[in-house]
Order: C-alpha cells, then structure tokens, then sequence
C-alpha cells in the first residue's frame, strides 16, 4: 500500500494497484466533533474528482465528504454507518468511507504529502 | 455591534471552549470532551451551563405591575406566589409568540428570564405597557449558571444549604461569599436541577467549586441536544412571531384564569383557536434508522403529500437514536403517525412521537 496522501477538503487516500481507500482525517473528526451518522457511496456508483460522495454527521451538523479522486465506487464501509462513532476513534485506519477503482493515477500524485497536509491545517485552523 | 463576552469568559477558555457566535455573544458550544459525552454526564451527575448571555429583567412597582405585564404575558402573575415562577411568553396582537421567558414573583414585583437574540426588543415591547411608577431595569452586573443533573442537589446544598427545600418552579435567597444568590429550581434539560442568579465578581467562585465537585462544563451543543430530548422549544427555531401557543402545543402555559377572562395580546385569535383548533401543530418526530431530520427538513405523508416542517432535529446521545420536533398539519399530528422526511433528496420513514422523547425528572 502506497504512502497517505491528502485534500484540502481534508480527506485522506491511499493507493493499492489501482484501487484506493477514502477517508477523512483525524483534523477532520476533531473539527466535526461527535460524529452521530455516516452515508456511504454505493458499489457502482461513478464518483468525480472532487465531487459529493458521503455525508458524515455530528451533533452539530451535517457536511459532505468529496472523493479526492475520480473513478468507480467498489464499496462503502457499512461497520461505519452501523457504528458511526468509529470514525472519532480510528479515522485515518480502520473507519475508512469507501473504495474505488481509480481512473487516472495522476490526481492522486497531486494531492498533498502528510507534512504540507499538516502545514495546511496550521495555515487554515478552521 | 461589537461581540459581547459573559464573565466567564476567561473561564470558558482555559476549560478548552470552542466559541461560536450566538445572539451577539461569544458562547462556547463544547469544551474538550465534546458534546456527547457533556449531555451524558448531564443526565448520568451533573453539569454547568453559563446562560449569563440571557436577559435577567427586574421589575418592580405596586399592584399595578402585574396588570400592566398580563396585557402581554398570559400567565396569572395577580395570583403568582412570592418566589413561584412560570414559563410564559411575550404576544403580540396577533397571538404570536415575540420571546419565551421564564418570569418570578419577586419582593419588589417580578424578574423576567429572556432569550438573548430577543431581549433588547422584549424590553421595548414590555415597556409599552408600564407607567411612570414601574421601575425595570436589565441587569448586566449578574451572571446566571445552570446547574442540571441528579446530582445537582446534593452538590448545591453543600454550597447552599437549604435549596434542597425548593420545588421545581419555586426560589429563593441564598448567601455565598457574603454577597446574595438568587437560586430556583428549573432549568431546560429535562433534569432536577437550578439555575443561578450570581454577582459578575463571583462567578468565578462558584464555578472553582463546581470544579472541585467534578461537575463538568456543557456549551450550547449539548444544551440543545438534551433540551430537544426533553421535548423543549428553542425561540427562533421552533417558536417565533408568526406561532401561537396553540400551535405550539403550550396551552397549558396559557393559565386558566386569563383563558377565560382574556384581556392579552391576541386573546382574540387564541380564544378562537383554542375552541376551533389550529391548522398545525408543534409535534415531536422520530426518524427511523439513524439519517438525522434537520431544520428545515420537509414533512410528507406516505403518499407523498407535503404536511409539515422540521424545527430542530439533531441526534440524541440519551435517546441513542435521532430526535426532532416540527410543525405538522393537524390532521396527521396524532401520535404515532407513519412519515416521510426529505433529507438531502431522498425519503426517509418517520414517525410522529410523543413529547419529550427523555422522561423528565423534575422535583415537584
């Protein structure tokens, strides 16, 4: 599995051949709070870059969660719609959202590295 | 307007407080542990909320103040006792509803718990109807803390002994520090509790011995989480000027004396609503699964008829299950109704619930 790279949306993916695992970042929990619910993307479904693909939910409020990356949806990680809470606890390994067949690897190379990903949260606290 | 900050402030801060902007104040809406874990630590001990942002108005006159307040507030105040309090609200001539409030026979005459966004206008609207000899007056230099949980009572009476004594809805003076705190026993989280009326200069001190009691601070969060399981309105959300109390399900906040006798703002339109009916009604909803029915979120029958709106939805940590309340066409507002809730596009089930989804546990 390839290094962790990272959106200004604040999620994070990692590569395996060609498919790639979608999460959202510990920054991203801390900020949300206590997260109540979770929606998943569908096997199937076509997802953009950049574009709508799950709703994460905390007490406070709803939010969108963004692929970082383009391609075909090979699941949706249902132990995190079951248990939502999950997602506080172990955001960046086990609570992934979703996996995707990926159609073009470069979108990948030009997400942010972990040290201008945490540069980034510094620079933009909220 | 330049943002105002309560006396606790500084407090908030060092308790790890994240702010937000709330009717013109900077409030906090959760320390560290979260708002989860603050709600649950409400209804399992106890918790403190600084509420200082809220109105506390004094009014003091002869007899002729509680006639002149029953022209905008439908609550019998000729009759309240000394230290009994109300839940009320201000009308306006159409019946609707301009601030929810809590108000309290005083010594002198009457102290009136306003809603923050609301207050300034409150006054103006309060005003109206006093003479050259009532006295009234917005006090700034107090604070006002809430204190809710099952434990609350056993912590407090350390402090103040004696507040064991009062029954929910009634108050009384107490001494700390050598300066007087006015305490009743109320609250808006469904659980025993106070809330009290504090010098700006020692609120400091009391929430030092809070600490020492392991009570925890909540913010605004896990207020508006646990008042929601408690079935109870939040002005601007789920009550405002174009809703009546009947609408709102809060005829019994109407006493029975004015009901009949009338003589208050919109007594007209309530005293035909009351006979008649309203066309909706304030009712509470239970989404199935876990989608959360938000502000906002429309109401439709199965068949796809829309029928309502969501006031204030959010997950309820007591509960373990989404919660909301809303307006609903009276037709469809009996208990246990089957709905649909639009939530980001799609149907989700719903039903029409019962009121307040978490048993109150109040010391009457």
């Amino acid at each position: 599995m390839s290094e962790k790279k990272f959106s200004k949306k604040h999620e994070w993916v990692s590569l395996d051949g060609d498919t790639a695992t979608v999460g959202i970042t510990k920054h991203a929990t801390e900020m949300l709070g206590d997260i109540v619910f979770v929606e998943v993307p569908e096997a199937g479904k076509s997802v953009e870059k950049d574009g709508q693909a799950a709703v994460v939910e905390s007490t406070k409020a709803a939010s969108d969660v963004y692929s970082p990356i383009s391609g075909e949806i090979l699941e949706g990680n249902k132990s995190i719609v079951d248990d939502p809470g999950n997602v506080n606890s172990d955001p960046e390994g086990a609570s992934w959202f979703f996996k995707l067949k990926v159609k073009d690897k470069s979108e990948f190379d030009k997400l942010m590295n972990k040290s201008d990903y945490d540069k980034f949260c510094a620079e933009n606290p909220n | 307007m330049e943002v105002q900050k309560t006396a606790l402030y500084n407090c908030h801060k060092d308790l790890g407080a994240k702010f937000v902007s709330f009717a013109g104040y900077e409030m906090p809406i959760q320390y560290k542990d979260g708002i989860v874990k603050e709600h649950i630590s409400t209804r399992s001990y106890a918790g403190f909320f600084d509420v200082s942002h809220m109105g506390q108005f004094f009014l003091e006159g002869d007899e002729t103040l509680a006639d002149a307040l029953e022209k905008i507030i439908p609550a019998d105040l000729k009759s309240l006792k000394l230290n009994h309090s109300k839940y009320s609200f201000l009308l306006n001539n159409e019946g609707g509803i301009i601030d929810d409030l809590i108000i309290t026979k005083t010594f002198k005459g009457f102290c009136i718990i306003l809603n923050a966004a609301c207050k300034d206008n409150d006054v103006k609207q309060i005003e109206k109807f006093l003479n050259k000899d009532h006295k009234y007056f917005l006090n700034n230099d107090l604070s006002l803390i809430a204190l809710q949980g099952p434990k609350a009572v056993e912590i407090l009476e350390k402090l103040a002994p004696g507040v064991s004594n009062l029954k929910f809805m009634t108050g009384d003076n107490f001494k700390f520090d050598n300066e007087n705190l006015y305490i009743t026993r109320s609250g808006y989280t469904g659980e025993d509790g106070f809330e009290i009326s504090i010098p700006n200069n020692k609120v400091e001190k009391l929430i030092s011995f809070f600490r020492e009691n392991k009570v925890n601070a909540v913010g605004l969060g896990a207020r508006d989480t646990l008042r929601l399981e408690a079935g109870l309105c939040l002005y601007g959300h789920d009550l405002n000027e174009k809703i009546n109390p009947i609408e709102a399900n809060l005829k019994w906040a109407i006493a029975k004396r004015r009901r009949e006798e009338g003589g208050f703002n919109g007594w007209d339109k309530i005293k035909k609503l009351i006979e008649n009916g309203s066309e909706k009604k304030r009712v509470g909803i239970l989404p199935e699964g876990r989608v959360i029915a938000r502000e906002n979120t429309k109401i439709f029958t199965e068949s796809g008829q829309e029928i309502g709106l969501i006031t204030s939805g959010t997950f309820g940590p007591s509960v373990n299950a989404p919660v909301a309340m809303g307006y609903i066409n009276t037709k469809y507002a009996e208990i246990g109704t089957k709905i649909q809730l639009e939530v980001r596009g799609k149907k989700h089930g719903g039903k029409v619930s019962e009121l307040p989804f978490f048993k109150k546990s109040y010391v009457k």
